[in-house]
């Protein structure tokens, strides 16, 4: 029963659907018509806020570390309540490590470790008296009890703190027996909602590597606000925003992806009138613009250290360029530079940081499909 | 070890390592001390019944502050999302959770046994009627624990919870009182559904199979509709 030989996959979720009491689906329209953020469609009222999450359809395959990605209100912890059995959906279903999450709950929850956003500990425990409750909760055999608690312990290095009460620790240090209750008894299958909230820098690096490292034998979903964690940590990001899955692919993939048309960094020495004006010149081209914060310090140590100058005179200017789409700029431009005798010191392609593909999928939900595992719909443009 | 078990465990030592089992045995141990020596002066007898009389009121509110936090807490703490996310079924939580109460409450009794023991030094009383006035009050205080339960299951507040148990089981009490004044069938319902009018053939020394059973069915449906509730709140 567990596991399954076809096709791999440790959670299956399909079109889950949860509508809070009191919330309401997006209108229908909503999807289709781009309306200006945070109001009705045709009327202009401020929305009523989706409360919820409507028809989420992804999976996860065995030993895969996914990130759920989304701001404030997104449905990331609906999403992972449901998951966990903690409350039923309004419809759909889930199934995690083989089992329907809501026909064999004890099934599915014995192979679950689960963060909640709020670490669930007892104030007035010991952190020992409180793993060893979990332990006994989870099932953990009597025999390897102490073994297994040890080894939590010293995962999440708790050794400093084990005999006090739990009352009485910082937001880090409750957030890290949080996270070794989830990971006692060795489950199949983590679901960790916000693991790195309140650890400092320290122990965020070495909870990420804990996480990365559990990959492979675990399956592994959490989620953040942190974009950098999520590219660091997980294999498939998950974007989520209100309620619906906007973009699941590689954290690579999905900077892709949204970069449809090609951007170029370049470096060219040359009178700046005449260079500009061969650059506007160029077929192609949809937008150009002087590059000043981004890449230029790199540039110039990267020149420098190339070493000798050329003797030829003019200033080094730097430029962002963006082709229009499935144009590729880069031969037309180098030989468009070398025919005016302007030289290209240095060229590069840039992809879209994972923040940007954040900001641009989260802020851009009303032209994209939404549903399924689907990407952005191509030609979504955001000029 | 059984989840209802592993759940009673952490329910006891929870009892136990707050002050809320100790402040609770104080007032109950001083008021029925109090109860049982006015009592001996009083009638000059060595009789328990009106130590039992009293106790049972004073279950009116050591119920409700027994219970009052019990699931009240787990929500408002975010302690209920490890549980519901446990193997444990959400019956066998709530079971563990009750049977701790109940257990606790045994404890504070066996500790009051001092009174009728004291009793053994100067007199002989009739062991009989104190052993089943012991089981009446620990029958009705099963009883009270678990109108207390399912209002900690209803908010997620601990006074509200409080209160709202102490609310119920003053209801219970005077349907009691209310039966002697209403005739016909009226009043034999009102009377059926009091909890008190159950507990004078126990302090008498009789044990009347239906009052324990309706003493433990009383327990039941208070348990089952907690059950019930606690579920229904996940689906909101
Ligand atoms: N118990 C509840 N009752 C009613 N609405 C709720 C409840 N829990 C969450 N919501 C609503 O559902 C939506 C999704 O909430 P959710 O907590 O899943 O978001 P999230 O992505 O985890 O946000 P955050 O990043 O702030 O943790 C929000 O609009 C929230 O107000
Ligand atoms: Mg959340």
């Amino acid at each position: 029963m567990v596991g399954d030989d076809t096709h791999n996959l440790t959670i299956e979720v399909h079109n889950l659907t949860k509508v809070y009491v009191g919330g309401r689906p997006p209108a229908p329209g909503l999807r289709q018509k781009a309306v200006p953020d945070g109001e009705e469609p045709h009327t202009g009222r401020p929305a009523a806020a989706a409360r919820g999450i409507y028809d989420l359809t992804f999976s996860v395959q065995k030993g895969e570390i996914l990130g759920f990605l989304g701001p404030n209100g997104a449905g990331k912890t609906t999403t992972m309540r449901i998951l966990t059995g903690y409350m039923p959906p309004t419809s759909g279903t889930a199934r995690v490590a083989g089992f329907d999450i809501f026909e064999q709950p004890a099934e599915a929850k014995r192979r679950i470790g689960y963060l909640p956003e709020i670490p669930p500990l007892y104030p007035e425990m010991t952190v020992k008296a409180q793993l060893s409750f979990v332990a006994d909760l989870k099932g953990v055999p009597r025999a390897s009890r102490k073994a297994a608690i040890a080894r939590v312990v010293e995962a999440t290095n708790l050794g400093p703190v084990y005999n006090r009460l739990v009352k009485n620790l910082s937001r880090g240090y409750k957030q890290r027996v949080g996270l070794a209750q989830a990971l006692l008894g060795d489950p199949e299958v983590l679901i960790l909602d916000e693991p790195t909230v309140g650890l400092d820098p320290k122990q965020i690096i070495e909870i990420r590597q804990l996480i990365r490292s559990l990959g492979g034998k675990h399956t592994v979903i959490l989620s953040s606000h942190i974009l950098p964690e999520v590219s660091m940590v997980c294999e498939r990001v998950a974007i989520i925003n209100h309620g619906r899955l906007v973009g699941m692919d590689t954290p690579e993939g999905l900077a892709r992806k949204l970069s449809h048309s090609q951007q170029l960094l370049v470096a060219i020495k040359g009178p700046q009138a005449q260079v500009e004006a061969q650059i506007a010149s160029l077929p192609g081209m949809a937008s150009w613009r002087p590059a000043e914060g981004e890449g230029a310090a790199q540039g110039a140590t990267g020149a420098a250290g190339a070493g000798s100058r050329p003797a030829q005179t003019g200033p080094v200017l730097r430029y962002h360029l963006e082709a229009q789409p499935d144009v590729d700029l880069r031969e037309p431009l180098f030989f468009q530079m070398a025919r005016a005798g302007y030289p290209i010191l240095e060229m590069r392609q840039v992809s879209l940081s994972l923040e940007d593909v954040f900001l641009q999928l989260t802020t851009e939900e009303n032209t994209e499909p939404g549903d399924g595992q689907e990407g952005p719909k191509e030609g979504a443009q955001h000029v | 070890m059984s989840n209802v078990a592993v759940i009673f465990r952490r329910e006891v030592s929870g009892y136990f390592v707050t002050p809320v089992a100790y402040v609770v045995f104080a007032v109950f141990l001083v008021l029925s001390g109090y109860f049982f020596t006015m009592s001996l002066f009083a009638t000059q007898t060595a009789d328990m019944s009106i130590t039992f009389g009293n106790m049972s009121v004073t279950l009116l509110f050591v119920a409700p502050v027994l219970t009052m936090k019990m699931l009240a807490e787990e929500g408002r703490q975010g302690t209920m999302e490890l549980l519901l996310t446990s193997p444990a079924s959400l019956t066998s939580i709530v079971v563990g959770k009750y049977l701790a109460a109940v257990f606790t409450f045994l404890v504070l009794l066996l500790v009051t046994a001092l009174y009728p023991i004291s009793l053994f030094w100067v007199s002989k009383p009739d062991l009989g009627p104190i052993l089943s006035g012991y089981l009446g009050i620990l029958l009705l205080g099963a009883a009270c624990l678990a109108v207390g339960m399912f209002a900690s299951s209803l908010t997620e507040s601990q006074v509200v919870a409080g209160m709202l148990g102490f609310g119920l089981l003053l209801l219970f009490w005077v349907l009691g009182w209310a039966s002697g004044n209403v005739t016909g069938v009226a009043g034999e319902v009102l009377g059926a559904l009091s909890l008190l009018n159950r507990l004078d053939g126990f302090t008498r020394g009789i044990i009347n199979g239906a009052d324990v059973l309706y003493y433990l069915s009383f327990a039941f449906a208070f348990v089952f509709l907690t059950v019930r509730v606690v579920d229904a709140r996940r689906w909101s």
